[in-house]
């Protein structure tokens, strides 16, 4: 390996930005609460979603201890378990995972990593947070109010959803609905900034192309979350007008207790579309950023390129497209022409090409690689295990003739765990692991690291694996009680006992995490300022954790793409995105 | 769904429109040093205001083409019963108008730097933007005196809902411009409210489409349109 002294001279000198431009907080409340500050917020973010995602947490040991072990808690009812259904469904679909992505790391990681002093509308981002925060505490406020929280299923079908049969019928519904509004108007206004902030405030020099995958795949997300809340938000309003006014989008005649409903002519089919039409592109809301932060953390682990970064973008893009024309194959078994679900089965299975090619790109930057099995790549390498098995059940879904018998069955449930749970679940866990160190200047503990990871990986296959199995028997989900019925083996009992110590191992592994979190904030290792050895602009900041405005007096330019690592005849086996270019050693080294 | 399948389809073509000048064939890991003389970024010359409002339409075209796709669905169910337009509607449409040429107006004023100009046409048009609010919720009175309430039948209740949500996001706008004539009102230099009026405008005419879109769906002129569509997709 030849040293290369750099040229000070080859790069062209950074542009200095005026102090005047940003905002500067004057008292303590205006810098830790009321803060404009995207790295703030994105802390306030997480908080928030991880704070209401151990109840969802908790919700999933109830319901578990139930399944495994009926008749045994008599305190869980079947209509709590309903409300523990869905509580946990919609808690970790959209105010988890979106809510972690998005306003989590999107507010941490999006201007940093393209080289921006905070987001373009600060003040706004600020209300999206607060308003973010309200749609928590009006959802967790269902808990307390007469009724408890709707018991409708995450999916909120109608008619059931508001019928006296569902628990929650009083204010459970309401709220929810009140709650995700809130959720779709705060996050609208975070979503502007994310995409205005890439689009125009990135550092000199950062093309495109040159941005690293996790700010394409939180940008993508974006503006597809954009686009697809909008359709929640249609069926929100609609479905409170049917409730509270009572109106009929969505009520057709009904006679309820042997008394006819002033309902008449409304379609639940008209809900089942505008839901999917926001809940498919969902999915790929939560996959696409775990899409770009795991690219990014393999790439940084393994010390290599990432393997066909061109088509990873592309890839990014046309998942982000087709992810909108496949809605109504979560409607196969509501009824439609064959014809539809020719056209969903096609377009569902295309998407695959995109996604295959994403996980081949993964193994091939792995593919001789200089691995280091630390946490972060741990959990990289889970998630790419776990997408791949979620993924190719998907194929079985995807398809009508395989999807009917199979439709509200364990197998749907263990299929959409693995795919969209326990997967962006790990790129999460390897993400914090990976970015804590920035953040608060310390690194999490190895050795406890790798205990949460292992629990949580093999767990979860224990979990979710025989979760398939009791699908193909016919086991439906959603069912509080199976009972006694000729096709169920009592092996399927004995299975749902296990599962269900799986999940409580597992659980309990995550408060090891948590106990992590707190510990190594105060007695962790000093990490310095890029512990990881990586090339992306986040790890260049002057100060760690990064100050307000991120870069002190100059801004950095970019003069390569974010995976220069090992690049033959540098002085590193990594070259950061704002390293100029060295002409005098390229001169000089080459043969 | 085809409303909302048809608004998709224009925002991709925007999309790949402005993906196709990302130089998005362009192999990052040959291309160390600067881009050019001066590296860019590639970002639009455009404020980011303005991209922002540009974003912002997106979503709430997104929103409105949803209202409409659902009003489709539901309008083919047997118990729907149009329901008769109130001539006010034909009014308020030329308030609306007013009220957008009005914001134009100050616009082109901002432009020229003719600041009085810009007063006369932020105040002309947030008055008759009231004006069309007043006359909208006239109209929804007149109706329900008929008897056509919110409940009594579906295409009712998407009349008041999708008036309504017009109306809100009106509401909303006239926030932005309140607060744009206010700093006028305060003596601001023209270059720090030239953007918020163009803003206003653009934001006008939006709302402006959008409601001439409603109001054709709402009296069912585009009923013969949308019928030439199916037969065409037959």
């Amino acid at each position: 390996m030849v040293d290369v002294p750099y040229g000070a001279t080859a790069g062209i000198p950074p542009a200095e930005v005026e102090e005047v431009e940003l905002y500067h907080p004057k008292s303590w409340w205006t810098q830790y609460v009321f803060s404009q500050d995207a790295k703030v917020i994105a802390i306030q973010y997480s908080l928030t979603a991880a704070a209401i995602g151990l109840v969802a947490l908790v919700l999933s040991w109830l319901m578990r201890l139930q399944l495994g072990f009926p008749g045994t808690f008599s305190f869980i009812d079947a209509s709590q378990y309903l409300q523990f259904i869905t509580m946990h469904g919609m808690i970790m679909v959209v105010y988890l995972l979106t809510a972690l992505f998005l306003g989590g790391f999107g507010n941490y990681l999006i201007p940093l990593m393209v080289g921006a002093r905070d987001m373009v509308f600060p003040y706004v981002n600020m209300l999206s947070y607060w308003i973010y925060l309200l749609a928590v505490l009006v959802l967790a406020s269902t808990f307390f109010v007469p009724g408890g929280p709707t018991g409708a299923g995450w999916t909120l079908y109608p008619p059931q959803a508001i019928l006296s049969g569902t628990p929650g019928q009083d204010w459970g519904i309401v709220l929810m609905l009140v709650s995700l509004i809130l959720f779709i108007i705060g996050f609208t206004m975070g979503g502007l900034n994310y995409v205005v902030t890439v689009l125009q405030a990135r550092a000199r020099g950062m093309t495109l192309m040159r941005m690293p995958l996790t700010v394409w795949g939180i940008f993508t997300a974006t503006v597809m979350a954009l686009l697809a809340f909008p359709a929640l938000f249609v069926a929100s309003v609609m479905m409170l007008f049917d409730r509270l006014l009572g109106t009929s989008f969505f009520m057709p005649a009904l006679v309820e207790m042997g008394q006819q409903m002033n309902y008449g002519g409304g379609s639940p089919i008209l809900f089942q579309h505008l839901f999917w039409f926001f809940g498919h592109p969902e999915v790929y809301i939560v996959a696409l950023p775990a899409f770009g932060i795991v690219s990014d953390l393999i790439s940084t682990h393994a010390r290599k390129n990432i393997f066909g970064y061109r088509m990873m973008v592309w890839a990014i893009v046309g998942i982000g497209a087709l992810s909108f024309v496949v809605w109504a194959h979560h409607m196969y078994v509501s009824g439609m022409h064959p014809k539809f679900g020719f056209f969903f089965a096609t377009t569902t299975l295309i998407i695959a090409i995109p996604t295959a090619i994403k996980v081949y790109n993964w193994v091939l930057t792995l593919w001789r690689g200089d691995i280091h099995l630390t946490v972060p790549m741990l959990f990289a390498l889970g998630f790419i295990v776990t997408f791949v098995n979620g993924g190719l059940t998907g194929l079985f879904l995807g398809n009508v003739v395989v999807d009917v018998p199979l439709s509200d069955t364990m197998f749907v449930v263990a299929h959409f765990h693995m795919v969209m749970g326990v997967a962006p679940i790990m790129v999460v866990m390897g993400a914090i692991y990976h970015w804590y160190p920035k953040v608060t200047g310390r690194m999490l503990d190895d050795w406890l690291g790798k205990f949460h990871f292992w629990v949580t990986f093999l767990g979860s296959y224990l979990i979710f694996f025989p979760m398939h199995y009791l699908g193909l028997l016919g086991i439906p989900r959603r069912y509080h009680d199976l009972g006694e019925a000729a096709f169920i083996p009592s092996s399927a009992h004995t299975l749902n006992a296990f599962i269900t110590v799986a999940a409580l191992i597992v659980g309990f592994a995550q408060m090891v995490f948590l106990f992590n979190l707190v510990w190594s904030l105060f007695r962790g290792r000093p990490s310095g300022g890029n512990p990881w050895r990586a090339t992306t602009l986040e790890w260049q900041t002057p100060h760690t954790p990064p100050r307000h405005g991120n870069w002190g007096k100059e801004l950095p330019v970019v003069y390569r793409w974010a995976y220069d690592y090992s690049v033959p005849g540098a002085a590193q086996d990594f070259i950061p995105q704002n390293q100029p270019p060295a002409t005098q050693a390229v001169q000089g080294a080459a043969p | 769904m085809s409303a909302i399948l048809l608004f998709m389809a224009v925002i991709a073509l925007i999309v790949g429109w402005w993906l196709a000048q990302q130089r998005l064939t362009a192999k990052p890991w040959l291309e160390e040093g600067a881009i050019g003389d001066f590296p860019g970024t590639g970002a639009m010359a455009l404020p980011a205001a303005k991209i922002g409002l540009g974003v912002f339409l997106a979503v709430a075209g997104s929103l409105f083409a949803l209202f409409i796709s659902a009003y489709y669905m539901r309008m083919n169910m047997v118990d729907w019963r149009a329901l008769p337009v109130p001539r006010l509607l034909w009014l308020n449409t030329g308030v609306l108008v007013l009220s957008s040429v009005a914001l134009q107006w100050a616009h082109v004023g901002a432009r020229r730097n003719d600041m009085d100009r810009v007063i006369v046409g932020l105040c002309a048009g947030g008055a008759s933007a009231v004006t069309f609010l007043v006359g909208q919720v006239l109209a929804w009175q007149q109706l329900s005196v008929a008897g056509y309430f919110v409940t009594s039948n579906p295409a009712n209740t998407f009349f008041y809902l999708m008036t309504a949500a017009h109306g809100l996001h009106l509401m909303g706008g006239l926030v932005a411009l309140g607060r744009t004539t206010a700093k006028v009102w305060h003596g601001a230099e023209m270059t720090q409210v030239r953007l918020s009026v163009e803003l206003c405008a653009i934001y006008w005419h939006f709302l402006l489409l959008v409601w001439l879109v409603l109001l054709g769906l709402l009296t069912g002129w585009t009923d013969d349109f949308v019928d030439i569509c199916r037969r065409l997709l037959n």
